[in-house]
Protein backbone atom coordinates (compact mmCIF):
# COMPACT_ATOMS: atom_id res chain seq x y z
CA UNK A 1 0.00 0.00 0.00
CA UNK A 2 2.43 2.93 1.07
CA UNK A 3 4.84 1.47 -1.69
CA UNK A 4 1.53 1.82 -4.10
CA UNK A 5 1.40 5.21 -2.92
CA UNK A 6 4.75 6.86 -3.36
CA UNK A 7 4.69 5.22 -7.00
CA UNK A 8 1.56 7.18 -7.72
CA UNK A 9 3.18 10.17 -6.16
CA UNK A 10 6.31 9.70 -8.70
CA UNK A 11 3.71 9.02 -11.95
CA UNK A 12 1.81 12.10 -10.97
CA UNK A 13 5.31 13.86 -11.23
CA UNK A 14 6.32 12.26 -14.63
CA UNK A 15 2.79 12.34 -16.35
CA UNK A 16 2.56 16.17 -15.27
CA UNK A 17 5.93 16.79 -17.34
CA UNK A 18 4.85 14.72 -19.95
CA UNK A 19 1.02 15.97 -20.48
CA UNK A 20 2.96 19.49 -21.01
CA UNK A 21 5.08 18.08 -23.85
CA UNK A 22 1.95 16.51 -25.30
CA UNK A 23 0.21 19.23 -25.36
CA UNK A 24 2.38 20.97 -27.88
CA UNK A 25 2.32 17.86 -30.14
CA UNK A 26 -1.65 17.45 -29.87
CA UNK A 27 -2.13 21.24 -30.47
CA UNK A 28 -0.13 21.71 -33.81
CA UNK A 29 -1.27 18.46 -35.00
CA UNK A 30 -4.96 20.32 -34.77
CA UNK A 31 -4.06 23.38 -36.29
CA UNK A 32 -2.07 21.75 -39.13
CA UNK A 33 -2.37 17.94 -39.58
CA UNK A 34 0.69 17.43 -38.69
CA UNK A 35 3.41 15.92 -35.92
CA UNK A 36 5.88 18.35 -35.68
CA UNK A 37 8.44 15.74 -34.24
CA UNK A 38 11.33 18.67 -33.56
CA UNK A 39 9.06 19.27 -30.79
CA UNK A 40 11.15 17.11 -28.13
CA UNK A 41 13.92 18.95 -28.72
CA UNK A 42 11.98 22.02 -28.04
CA UNK A 43 11.92 20.37 -24.49
CA UNK A 44 15.85 19.75 -24.54
CA UNK A 45 16.28 23.26 -25.60
CA UNK A 46 14.18 24.40 -22.41
CA UNK A 47 16.23 22.02 -20.11
CA UNK A 48 19.42 23.31 -21.46
CA UNK A 49 18.02 27.06 -21.15
CA UNK A 50 17.39 26.64 -17.80
CA UNK A 51 20.44 24.89 -16.80
CA UNK A 52 22.17 27.87 -17.86
CA UNK A 53 19.89 30.29 -16.11
CA UNK A 54 20.60 28.25 -12.94
CA UNK A 55 24.66 29.06 -13.53
CA UNK A 56 23.93 32.62 -14.66
CA UNK A 57 21.90 33.15 -11.38
CA UNK A 58 24.22 31.15 -9.46
CA UNK A 59 27.11 33.57 -10.49
CA UNK A 60 25.84 36.51 -10.06
CA UNK A 61 24.82 35.68 -6.19
CA UNK A 62 20.44 34.62 -6.85
CA UNK A 63 20.22 32.10 -4.39
CA UNK A 64 16.28 32.82 -3.30
CA UNK A 65 14.79 29.56 -4.71
CA UNK A 66 11.35 30.95 -5.53
CA UNK A 67 12.74 34.34 -7.74
CA UNK A 68 15.47 31.52 -9.25
CA UNK A 69 12.79 29.33 -10.43
CA UNK A 70 10.57 32.14 -12.09
CA UNK A 71 13.34 33.40 -13.58
CA UNK A 72 14.72 30.18 -15.22
CA UNK A 73 10.60 29.26 -16.07
CA UNK A 74 10.53 32.81 -17.82
CA UNK A 75 13.74 32.76 -19.70
CA UNK A 76 13.62 29.01 -20.72
CA UNK A 77 9.88 29.73 -22.09
CA UNK A 78 10.99 33.05 -23.66
CA UNK A 79 13.72 31.43 -25.50
CA UNK A 80 11.66 28.07 -27.03
CA UNK A 81 9.16 30.28 -28.09
CA UNK A 82 10.98 31.78 -30.50
CA UNK A 83 12.60 28.68 -31.17
CA UNK A 84 9.14 27.40 -31.34
CA UNK A 85 8.05 30.31 -33.56
CA UNK A 86 11.68 30.23 -35.97
CA UNK A 87 11.00 26.45 -36.67
CA UNK A 88 7.54 26.88 -38.07
CA UNK A 89 8.27 29.46 -40.15
CA UNK A 90 11.48 27.52 -41.35
CA UNK A 91 10.87 24.23 -41.53
CA UNK A 92 6.80 24.31 -42.37
CA UNK A 93 5.63 27.33 -43.35
CA UNK A 94 7.05 27.14 -47.04
CA UNK A 95 5.77 23.30 -47.04
CA UNK A 96 1.86 24.22 -45.67
CA UNK A 97 0.83 23.20 -49.47
CA UNK A 98 2.65 20.26 -50.31
CA UNK A 99 2.07 17.07 -49.89
CA UNK A 100 1.77 15.21 -46.05
CA UNK A 101 5.18 13.99 -46.13
CA UNK A 102 7.38 16.60 -47.23
CA UNK A 103 6.71 19.01 -43.95
CA UNK A 104 7.75 15.12 -42.04
CA UNK A 105 10.84 14.83 -43.57
CA UNK A 106 11.30 18.88 -42.69
CA UNK A 107 10.47 17.84 -38.72
CA UNK A 108 12.94 14.86 -38.86
CA UNK A 109 15.50 17.12 -40.18
CA UNK A 110 15.01 19.43 -37.97
CA UNK A 111 15.07 17.55 -35.36
CA UNK A 112 18.04 16.06 -36.22
CA UNK A 113 19.37 19.81 -36.78
CA UNK A 114 18.99 21.01 -33.31
CA UNK A 115 20.03 17.96 -31.51
CA UNK A 116 23.64 18.37 -33.46
CA UNK A 117 22.75 22.50 -32.76
CA UNK A 118 23.00 21.71 -28.69
CA UNK A 119 25.65 19.27 -29.12
CA UNK A 120 27.67 21.69 -30.83
CA UNK A 121 27.70 24.19 -28.85
CA UNK A 122 27.50 22.43 -25.00
CA UNK A 123 29.29 19.19 -25.79
CA UNK A 124 28.34 15.74 -25.50
CA UNK A 125 28.62 15.03 -21.84
CA UNK A 126 25.98 15.16 -19.00
CA UNK A 127 25.02 18.63 -17.74
CA UNK A 128 24.95 18.24 -13.90
CA UNK A 129 22.58 20.55 -11.63
CA UNK A 130 22.70 20.60 -8.05
CA UNK A 131 19.74 20.22 -6.57
CA UNK A 132 17.86 23.46 -6.62
CA UNK A 133 14.65 22.30 -4.28
CA UNK A 134 15.52 20.03 -1.27
CA UNK A 135 13.62 18.55 1.03
CA UNK A 136 9.89 17.36 0.65
CA UNK A 137 7.17 16.16 3.05
CA UNK A 138 7.13 12.83 4.54
CA UNK A 139 3.38 11.42 4.17
CA UNK A 140 3.56 8.16 6.29
CA UNK A 141 5.88 5.22 7.41
CA UNK A 142 5.49 1.68 7.17
CA UNK A 143 6.07 -0.71 9.77
CA UNK A 144 9.66 -1.89 8.11
CA UNK A 145 10.50 2.02 7.44
CA UNK A 146 9.83 2.42 4.62
CA UNK A 147 8.47 6.17 4.18
CA UNK A 148 6.16 7.52 1.15
CA UNK A 149 7.64 10.80 0.56
CA UNK A 150 6.47 13.83 -1.81
CA UNK A 151 9.39 15.94 -2.36
CA UNK A 152 8.51 19.90 -2.43
CA UNK A 153 9.92 19.87 -6.02
CA UNK A 154 7.15 16.99 -7.10
CA UNK A 155 4.56 19.18 -5.08
CA UNK A 156 6.05 22.51 -7.36
CA UNK A 157 5.77 20.55 -10.45
CA UNK A 158 2.51 18.71 -9.90
CA UNK A 159 0.60 22.09 -8.61
CA UNK A 160 2.46 24.27 -11.63
CA UNK A 161 1.07 21.78 -14.37
CA UNK A 162 -2.16 22.20 -12.74
CA UNK A 163 -2.38 25.35 -12.88
CA UNK A 164 -0.51 26.03 -16.75
CA UNK A 165 -3.20 23.20 -17.68
CA UNK A 166 -5.93 25.69 -16.36
CA UNK A 167 -5.00 28.43 -18.07
CA UNK A 168 -4.25 26.99 -21.11
CA UNK A 169 -7.62 25.29 -20.93
CA UNK A 170 -9.80 28.60 -20.24
CA UNK A 171 -7.32 30.59 -23.32
CA UNK A 172 -8.21 28.17 -25.85
CA UNK A 173 -12.48 28.04 -24.46
CA UNK A 174 -12.45 31.86 -23.85
CA UNK A 175 -10.35 33.82 -25.71
CA UNK A 176 -10.65 35.84 -29.01
CA UNK A 177 -7.00 33.53 -29.78
CA UNK A 178 -8.10 30.40 -28.38
CA UNK A 179 -11.49 30.82 -30.40
CA UNK A 180 -9.23 31.69 -33.43
CA UNK A 181 -7.16 28.26 -32.94
CA UNK A 182 -9.86 26.75 -32.99
CA UNK A 183 -11.20 28.04 -35.89
CA UNK A 184 -8.20 27.15 -37.90
CA UNK A 185 -8.65 23.42 -36.67
CA UNK A 186 -11.82 23.39 -38.29
CA UNK A 187 -11.86 25.76 -41.13
CA UNK A 188 -8.70 27.83 -42.60
CA UNK A 189 -10.27 29.34 -45.23
CA UNK A 190 -13.39 30.50 -43.43
CA UNK A 191 -11.59 31.68 -40.63
CA UNK A 192 -9.53 33.74 -43.12
CA UNK A 193 -12.53 35.05 -44.59
CA UNK A 194 -13.66 36.06 -40.84
CA UNK A 195 -10.79 38.44 -40.86
CA UNK A 196 -8.34 36.02 -38.80
CA UNK A 197 -4.68 36.27 -39.73
CA UNK A 198 -4.52 32.31 -39.95
CA UNK A 199 -0.31 32.42 -40.42
CA UNK A 200 -0.01 34.49 -37.06
CA UNK A 201 -2.35 32.00 -35.44
CA UNK A 202 -0.25 28.81 -36.28
CA UNK A 203 2.36 30.55 -35.49
CA UNK A 204 1.21 31.08 -31.81
CA UNK A 205 0.48 27.78 -31.51
CA UNK A 206 3.86 26.81 -32.20
CA UNK A 207 4.91 29.16 -30.01
CA UNK A 208 2.29 28.37 -26.95
CA UNK A 209 3.12 24.44 -27.24
CA UNK A 210 7.09 25.14 -27.13
CA UNK A 211 6.78 27.25 -23.93
CA UNK A 212 4.44 24.44 -22.19
CA UNK A 213 7.68 22.20 -23.54
CA UNK A 214 9.91 24.68 -21.77
CA UNK A 215 8.47 24.39 -18.64
CA UNK A 216 8.59 20.79 -18.67
CA UNK A 217 12.15 20.98 -19.69
CA UNK A 218 12.94 23.05 -16.50
CA UNK A 219 11.14 20.44 -14.18
CA UNK A 220 12.75 17.41 -15.43
CA UNK A 221 16.10 19.30 -15.05
CA UNK A 222 15.33 19.93 -11.65
CA UNK A 223 13.66 16.63 -11.16
CA UNK A 224 16.75 14.40 -12.64
CA UNK A 225 19.38 16.66 -12.13
CA UNK A 226 21.40 15.79 -15.51
CA UNK A 227 20.47 16.63 -18.85
CA UNK A 228 21.86 15.78 -22.20
CA UNK A 229 21.50 16.84 -25.69
CA UNK A 230 19.79 13.69 -26.51
CA UNK A 231 16.82 13.65 -23.78
CA UNK A 232 14.25 15.32 -25.93
CA UNK A 233 14.19 12.21 -28.44
CA UNK A 234 12.70 10.02 -25.51
CA UNK A 235 10.76 11.81 -24.08
CA UNK A 236 9.03 13.12 -26.92
CA UNK A 237 8.31 10.09 -28.26
CA UNK A 238 6.86 9.52 -24.88
CA UNK A 239 4.63 12.63 -24.90
CA UNK A 240 3.84 11.76 -28.62
CA UNK A 241 2.53 8.55 -27.43
CA UNK A 242 0.83 10.36 -24.51
CA UNK A 243 -1.07 12.55 -27.38
CA UNK A 244 -2.06 9.67 -29.61
CA UNK A 245 -3.09 7.78 -26.60
CA UNK A 246 -5.30 10.47 -25.26
CA UNK A 247 -6.67 11.30 -29.00
CA UNK A 248 -4.48 13.29 -30.99
CA UNK A 249 -5.81 16.50 -31.20
CA UNK A 250 -7.43 16.85 -28.09
CA UNK A 251 -6.36 18.80 -25.68
CA UNK A 252 -8.17 16.98 -22.74
CA UNK A 253 -6.81 13.89 -24.15
CA UNK A 254 -3.45 15.09 -24.10
CA UNK A 255 -3.05 15.84 -20.13
CA UNK A 256 -4.95 12.52 -19.83
CA UNK A 257 -2.12 10.33 -21.55
CA UNK A 258 0.42 12.27 -20.09
CA UNK A 259 -1.19 11.05 -16.51
CA UNK A 260 -1.89 7.66 -18.12
CA UNK A 261 2.06 7.34 -19.50
CA UNK A 262 3.39 8.61 -16.20
CA UNK A 263 1.61 6.30 -13.83
CA UNK A 264 2.73 3.54 -16.26
CA UNK A 265 5.81 4.51 -16.21
CA UNK A 266 6.42 4.53 -12.45
CA UNK A 267 4.46 1.14 -12.01
CA UNK A 268 5.90 -0.52 -14.64
CA UNK A 269 9.58 0.47 -12.86
CA UNK A 270 8.25 -0.19 -9.32
CA UNK A 271 6.56 -3.46 -9.99
CA UNK A 272 8.70 -5.30 -13.48
CA UNK A 273 12.06 -4.16 -14.22
CA UNK A 274 12.93 -0.92 -14.65
CA UNK A 275 15.51 -1.83 -17.71
CA UNK A 276 11.93 -2.54 -20.13
CA UNK A 277 10.19 0.68 -18.58
CA UNK A 278 10.03 2.89 -22.37
CA UNK A 279 9.00 -0.63 -24.32
CA UNK A 280 5.90 -0.30 -22.10
CA UNK A 281 5.21 2.87 -23.37
CA UNK A 282 6.09 1.81 -26.83
CA UNK A 283 4.31 -1.24 -26.07
CA UNK A 284 1.31 1.16 -25.85
CA UNK A 285 1.68 3.56 -28.75
CA UNK A 286 1.53 0.11 -30.88
CA UNK A 287 -1.72 -1.15 -29.52
CA UNK A 288 -3.54 2.38 -29.34
CA UNK A 289 -2.66 2.36 -33.25
CA UNK A 290 -3.80 -0.37 -34.24
CA UNK A 291 -7.29 -0.71 -31.79
CA UNK A 292 -8.14 2.36 -30.87
CA UNK A 293 -6.38 5.08 -33.33
CA UNK A 294 -8.66 7.81 -32.52
CA UNK A 295 -7.23 7.40 -29.03
CA UNK A 296 -9.36 7.72 -25.36
CA UNK A 297 -10.82 11.55 -25.85
CA UNK A 298 -10.25 12.04 -29.45
CA UNK A 299 -13.04 12.20 -32.71
CA UNK A 300 -12.91 9.41 -35.25
CA UNK A 301 -12.69 11.01 -38.24
CA UNK A 302 -16.17 10.53 -39.63
CA UNK A 303 -17.30 12.97 -37.45
CA UNK A 304 -15.87 15.53 -39.95
CA UNK A 305 -19.08 17.28 -41.40
CA UNK B 1 -17.74 51.03 -53.73
CA UNK B 2 -16.31 47.59 -55.55
CA UNK B 3 -15.06 47.44 -59.30
CA UNK B 4 -13.79 44.41 -60.74
CA UNK B 5 -12.20 44.76 -63.93
CA UNK B 6 -10.49 42.24 -66.27
CA UNK B 7 -10.31 39.93 -63.45
CA UNK B 8 -8.47 36.70 -64.02
CA UNK B 9 -8.45 33.48 -61.69
CA UNK B 10 -6.83 30.16 -61.79
CA UNK B 11 -7.26 26.80 -59.77
CA UNK B 12 -3.93 25.46 -60.89
CA UNK B 13 -3.94 25.43 -64.50
CA UNK B 14 -7.77 25.67 -65.00
CA UNK B 15 -9.36 28.98 -65.92
CA UNK B 16 -12.09 29.73 -63.88
CA UNK B 17 -12.68 33.52 -64.34
CA UNK B 18 -11.75 34.70 -67.85
CA UNK B 19 -11.70 38.38 -67.66
CA UNK B 20 -14.76 39.77 -65.36
CA UNK B 21 -15.98 43.26 -64.91
CA UNK B 22 -18.58 44.32 -63.33
CA UNK B 23 -19.59 47.00 -60.50
CA UNK B 24 -21.75 47.10 -57.44
CA UNK B 25 -22.22 51.34 -56.66
CA UNK B 26 -23.21 51.64 -52.44
CA UNK B 27 -26.33 51.01 -51.38
CA UNK B 28 -27.17 48.34 -54.16
CA UNK B 29 -28.57 44.55 -54.05
CA UNK B 30 -26.90 43.13 -57.10
CA UNK B 31 -27.10 39.74 -57.60
CA UNK B 32 -25.07 37.44 -60.23
CA UNK B 33 -26.62 34.17 -61.78
CA UNK B 34 -25.23 31.59 -63.99
CA UNK B 35 -25.21 27.65 -64.91
CA UNK B 36 -23.66 25.47 -62.36
CA UNK B 37 -19.83 25.89 -62.92
CA UNK B 38 -19.73 29.40 -64.22
CA UNK B 39 -17.29 30.60 -62.00
CA UNK B 40 -19.72 32.60 -59.37
CA UNK B 41 -18.42 31.16 -56.30
CA UNK B 42 -14.57 31.82 -57.45
CA UNK B 43 -15.80 35.74 -57.73
CA UNK B 44 -16.90 36.10 -54.43
CA UNK B 45 -13.78 34.29 -53.13
CA UNK B 46 -11.39 35.85 -55.56
CA UNK B 47 -13.17 39.44 -53.99
CA UNK B 48 -11.86 38.06 -50.86
CA UNK B 49 -8.16 37.07 -51.93
CA UNK B 50 -8.72 33.48 -51.48
CA UNK B 51 -7.64 32.53 -54.42
CA UNK B 52 -6.22 35.42 -55.09
CA UNK B 53 -6.53 37.02 -59.38
CA UNK B 54 -3.81 36.51 -61.15
CA UNK B 55 -4.64 39.21 -63.55
CA UNK B 56 -6.79 41.74 -63.25
CA UNK B 57 -7.98 44.72 -60.26
CA UNK B 58 -10.75 44.57 -57.45
CA UNK B 59 -10.87 48.13 -55.76
CA UNK B 60 -13.11 48.58 -53.21
CA UNK B 61 -13.61 52.04 -52.09
CA UNK B 62 -11.17 53.31 -54.56
CA UNK B 63 -8.41 50.98 -52.54
CA UNK B 64 -6.89 48.18 -54.75
CA UNK B 65 -7.08 45.32 -52.52
CA UNK B 66 -6.28 42.78 -55.34
CA UNK B 67 -3.06 41.64 -53.34
CA UNK B 68 -3.90 41.74 -50.03
CA UNK B 69 -3.81 38.86 -48.12
CA UNK B 70 -7.61 37.39 -47.17
CA UNK B 71 -7.92 39.23 -43.67
CA UNK B 72 -6.89 41.96 -44.59
CA UNK B 73 -9.13 42.52 -47.05
CA UNK B 74 -12.22 41.77 -45.05
CA UNK B 75 -11.00 43.83 -42.24
CA UNK B 76 -11.78 46.79 -44.60
CA UNK B 77 -15.76 45.86 -44.59
CA UNK B 78 -16.23 42.83 -46.32
CA UNK B 79 -17.73 40.02 -45.08
CA UNK B 80 -18.76 37.13 -46.76
CA UNK B 81 -21.52 34.25 -46.29
CA UNK B 82 -19.69 31.53 -48.57
CA UNK B 83 -20.59 28.59 -50.81
CA UNK B 84 -22.03 25.34 -48.22
CA UNK B 85 -22.00 27.84 -45.30
CA UNK B 86 -19.13 26.94 -43.36
CA UNK B 87 -20.24 27.57 -39.76
CA UNK B 88 -17.30 25.88 -37.53
CA UNK B 89 -19.37 22.91 -36.74
CA UNK B 90 -17.76 21.91 -33.22
CA UNK B 91 -18.14 25.69 -31.87
CA UNK B 92 -21.85 26.78 -30.30
CA UNK B 93 -23.71 29.22 -31.81
CA UNK B 94 -22.82 31.87 -30.30
CA UNK B 95 -19.18 31.08 -30.47
CA UNK B 96 -19.75 31.00 -34.42
CA UNK B 97 -21.28 34.71 -34.16
CA UNK B 98 -18.13 35.76 -31.92
CA UNK B 99 -15.73 34.45 -34.58
CA UNK B 100 -17.75 36.63 -36.73
CA UNK B 101 -16.77 39.70 -35.17
CA UNK B 102 -13.40 39.59 -35.17
CA UNK B 103 -12.83 42.08 -37.69
CA UNK B 104 -15.80 44.23 -36.45
CA UNK B 105 -15.19 47.80 -34.33
CA UNK B 106 -14.56 47.06 -30.74
CA UNK B 107 -17.48 47.17 -28.14
CA UNK B 108 -19.93 46.88 -31.16
CA UNK B 109 -20.24 42.89 -30.40
CA UNK B 110 -23.63 43.65 -27.82
CA UNK B 111 -25.27 45.78 -30.38
CA UNK B 112 -24.74 43.12 -33.51
CA UNK B 113 -25.98 40.42 -31.67
CA UNK B 114 -29.42 42.05 -30.47
CA UNK B 115 -29.71 42.82 -34.24
CA UNK B 116 -28.82 39.10 -35.31
CA UNK B 117 -30.90 37.39 -32.86
CA UNK B 118 -33.32 39.79 -33.76
CA UNK B 119 -33.09 39.27 -37.41
CA UNK B 120 -33.01 35.51 -36.50
CA UNK B 121 -35.17 34.68 -33.43
CA UNK B 122 -33.91 30.75 -33.86
CA UNK B 123 -30.61 31.52 -33.43
CA UNK B 124 -31.15 32.80 -30.08
CA UNK B 125 -33.03 29.93 -28.94
CA UNK B 126 -30.10 27.85 -30.15
CA UNK B 127 -27.20 30.40 -28.48
CA UNK B 128 -25.07 27.42 -26.54
CA UNK B 129 -25.99 24.54 -29.57
CA UNK B 130 -23.30 23.01 -31.48
CA UNK B 131 -23.65 24.55 -34.96
CA UNK B 132 -22.65 21.12 -36.50
CA UNK B 133 -25.82 19.32 -35.01
CA UNK B 134 -28.53 22.47 -36.38
CA UNK B 135 -30.91 21.75 -39.50
CA UNK B 136 -29.75 22.96 -42.62
CA UNK B 137 -31.80 26.02 -42.51
CA UNK B 138 -30.82 27.13 -39.07
CA UNK B 139 -27.06 26.64 -40.71
CA UNK B 140 -27.70 28.77 -43.32
CA UNK B 141 -29.43 31.32 -40.66
CA UNK B 142 -26.28 31.77 -38.88
CA UNK B 143 -23.93 31.62 -41.75
CA UNK B 144 -25.96 35.15 -42.54
CA UNK B 145 -25.93 36.31 -39.01
CA UNK B 146 -21.88 35.41 -38.56
CA UNK B 147 -21.53 37.34 -41.59
CA UNK B 148 -23.39 40.36 -40.42
CA UNK B 149 -21.78 40.71 -36.39
CA UNK B 150 -18.61 42.18 -38.61
CA UNK B 151 -21.40 44.92 -39.91
CA UNK B 152 -19.44 45.42 -43.11
CA UNK B 153 -20.30 47.80 -45.67
CA UNK B 154 -20.37 45.18 -48.28
CA UNK B 155 -21.93 41.63 -47.82
CA UNK B 156 -21.56 38.86 -49.85
CA UNK B 157 -23.93 35.93 -50.41
CA UNK B 158 -23.50 32.74 -51.75
CA UNK B 159 -26.51 30.87 -52.70
CA UNK B 160 -28.15 31.70 -49.24
CA UNK B 161 -31.53 30.25 -49.92
CA UNK B 162 -29.81 26.69 -51.04
CA UNK B 163 -31.62 23.58 -50.08
CA UNK B 164 -33.94 25.67 -48.12
CA UNK B 165 -37.52 25.15 -47.67
CA UNK B 166 -39.73 28.23 -49.24
CA UNK B 167 -40.79 29.68 -46.08
CA UNK B 168 -37.32 29.55 -44.60
CA UNK B 169 -36.11 31.19 -48.69
CA UNK B 170 -38.67 33.99 -48.13
CA UNK B 171 -37.84 34.79 -44.94
CA UNK B 172 -34.28 34.79 -45.82
CA UNK B 173 -34.84 37.29 -48.55
CA UNK B 174 -37.00 39.44 -46.38
CA UNK B 175 -33.84 40.18 -44.15
CA UNK B 176 -32.02 40.51 -47.11
CA UNK B 177 -33.81 43.26 -48.41
CA UNK B 178 -34.48 44.78 -44.49
CA UNK B 179 -30.51 44.94 -43.92
CA UNK B 180 -29.92 46.72 -47.39
CA UNK B 181 -32.91 49.05 -46.58
CA UNK B 182 -32.24 50.08 -42.93
CA UNK B 183 -29.14 49.33 -42.28
CA UNK B 184 -27.98 51.16 -45.74
CA UNK B 185 -25.99 47.83 -46.46
CA UNK B 186 -24.67 46.54 -49.97
CA UNK B 187 -25.17 43.59 -50.80
CA UNK B 188 -23.45 41.37 -53.51
CA UNK B 189 -25.35 37.67 -53.86
CA UNK B 190 -24.91 34.71 -55.72
CA UNK B 191 -28.12 32.61 -56.77
CA UNK B 192 -29.57 29.68 -58.33
CA UNK B 193 -33.06 31.15 -57.22
CA UNK B 194 -33.23 33.65 -60.13
CA UNK B 195 -36.62 34.80 -60.33
CA UNK B 196 -36.59 35.56 -56.20
CA UNK B 197 -33.34 37.22 -56.37
CA UNK B 198 -33.74 38.99 -59.56
CA UNK B 199 -36.85 40.49 -58.29
CA UNK B 200 -35.07 41.57 -55.10
CA UNK B 201 -32.24 43.31 -57.04
CA UNK B 202 -31.63 46.25 -58.57
CA UNK B 203 -29.50 45.18 -61.10
CA UNK B 204 -28.13 41.69 -62.10
CA UNK B 205 -25.10 40.05 -63.76
CA UNK B 206 -25.22 36.83 -65.82
CA UNK B 207 -22.00 34.91 -65.73
CA UNK B 208 -21.30 32.18 -68.43
CA UNK B 209 -18.08 29.95 -67.88
CA UNK B 210 -16.27 32.66 -66.50
CA UNK B 211 -17.24 35.40 -68.42
CA UNK B 212 -19.91 38.31 -67.58
CA UNK B 213 -22.42 38.02 -70.87
CA UNK B 214 -25.00 40.14 -69.50
CA UNK B 215 -26.23 42.81 -67.65
CA UNK B 216 -28.94 45.47 -66.36
CA UNK B 217 -31.67 45.89 -63.76
CA UNK B 218 -32.97 43.11 -62.14
CA UNK B 219 -36.77 43.51 -64.19
CA UNK B 220 -34.74 44.01 -67.13
CA UNK B 221 -33.09 40.57 -66.63
CA UNK B 222 -36.52 38.99 -65.42
CA UNK B 223 -37.79 40.10 -69.03
CA UNK B 224 -35.21 39.13 -70.91
CA UNK B 225 -35.95 35.87 -73.16
CA UNK B 226 -32.48 34.45 -73.00
CA UNK B 227 -32.50 34.95 -68.96
CA UNK B 228 -35.82 33.16 -69.02
CA UNK B 229 -34.77 30.39 -70.95
CA UNK B 230 -31.58 29.38 -69.53
CA UNK B 231 -32.50 30.55 -65.94
CA UNK B 232 -36.27 30.77 -64.59
CA UNK B 233 -38.23 28.04 -66.69
CA UNK B 234 -40.18 26.22 -64.00
CA UNK B 235 -37.49 28.71 -62.05
CA UNK B 236 -40.64 29.50 -59.65
N1 LIG C 1 -10.73 24.36 -55.59
C1 LIG C 1 -10.87 24.16 -56.92
N2 LIG C 1 -9.93 23.49 -57.62
C2 LIG C 1 -10.06 23.30 -58.94
N3 LIG C 1 -11.09 23.72 -59.67
C3 LIG C 1 -12.06 24.39 -59.03
C4 LIG C 1 -12.01 24.65 -57.63
N4 LIG C 1 -13.11 25.33 -57.27
C5 LIG C 1 -13.81 25.50 -58.40
N5 LIG C 1 -13.19 24.94 -59.45
C6 LIG C 1 -13.65 24.95 -60.85
O1 LIG C 1 -13.84 26.29 -61.24
C7 LIG C 1 -15.03 26.43 -62.00
C8 LIG C 1 -15.94 27.45 -61.34
O2 LIG C 1 -16.40 26.94 -60.10
P1 LIG C 1 -17.34 27.76 -59.13
O3 LIG C 1 -17.46 27.00 -57.87
O4 LIG C 1 -16.85 29.15 -59.06
O5 LIG C 1 -18.72 27.71 -59.93
P2 LIG C 1 -20.14 28.23 -59.50
O6 LIG C 1 -20.58 29.16 -60.56
O7 LIG C 1 -20.13 28.75 -58.12
O8 LIG C 1 -21.01 26.90 -59.58
P3 LIG C 1 -22.24 26.41 -58.66
O9 LIG C 1 -23.44 27.11 -59.18
O10 LIG C 1 -22.30 24.94 -58.95
O11 LIG C 1 -21.92 26.73 -57.26
C9 LIG C 1 -15.64 25.03 -62.09
O12 LIG C 1 -15.31 24.48 -63.33
C10 LIG C 1 -15.00 24.27 -60.97
O13 LIG C 1 -14.87 22.91 -61.30
MG1 LIG D 1 -20.99 28.20 -56.40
Amino acid sequence: MEYFLQQLINGLTLGAIYGLIAIGYTMVYGIIGMINFAHGEIYMIGAFIAVITFLVLGTVGITWVPLMLLVVLIMAMLFTAVYGWTIERIAYRPLRNSPRLAPLISAIGMSIFLQNYVQLLQGARVKPLPPVVPGGFSLMERADGFVVQISYLQLTIILLTVALMYGFTQIIQRTELGRAQRACEQDKTMAGLLGVNVDRTISLTFVMGAALAAVAGVMVTLYYGVIDFYIGFLAGVKAFTAAVLGGIGSLPGAMLGGLFIGLIEAFWSAYFTIEYKDVATFSILVLVLIFRPSGLLGRPEIEKV
Amino acid sequence: MLTVSGVHTFYGAIEALKGVDLEVSAGEIVTLIGANGAGKSTLLMTICGNPPARAGRVIFEGEDITRLPTFEIVRRGIAQSPEGRRIFPRMTVLENLQMGSISAKPGSFNTELERVFHLFPRLKERIDQRAGTMSGGEQQMLAIGRALMSQPRLLLLDEPSLGLAPLVVRQIFQVIKDINREQKMTVFMVEQNAFHALKLAHRGYVMVTGKITMSGTGAELLANEEVRAAYLEGGH
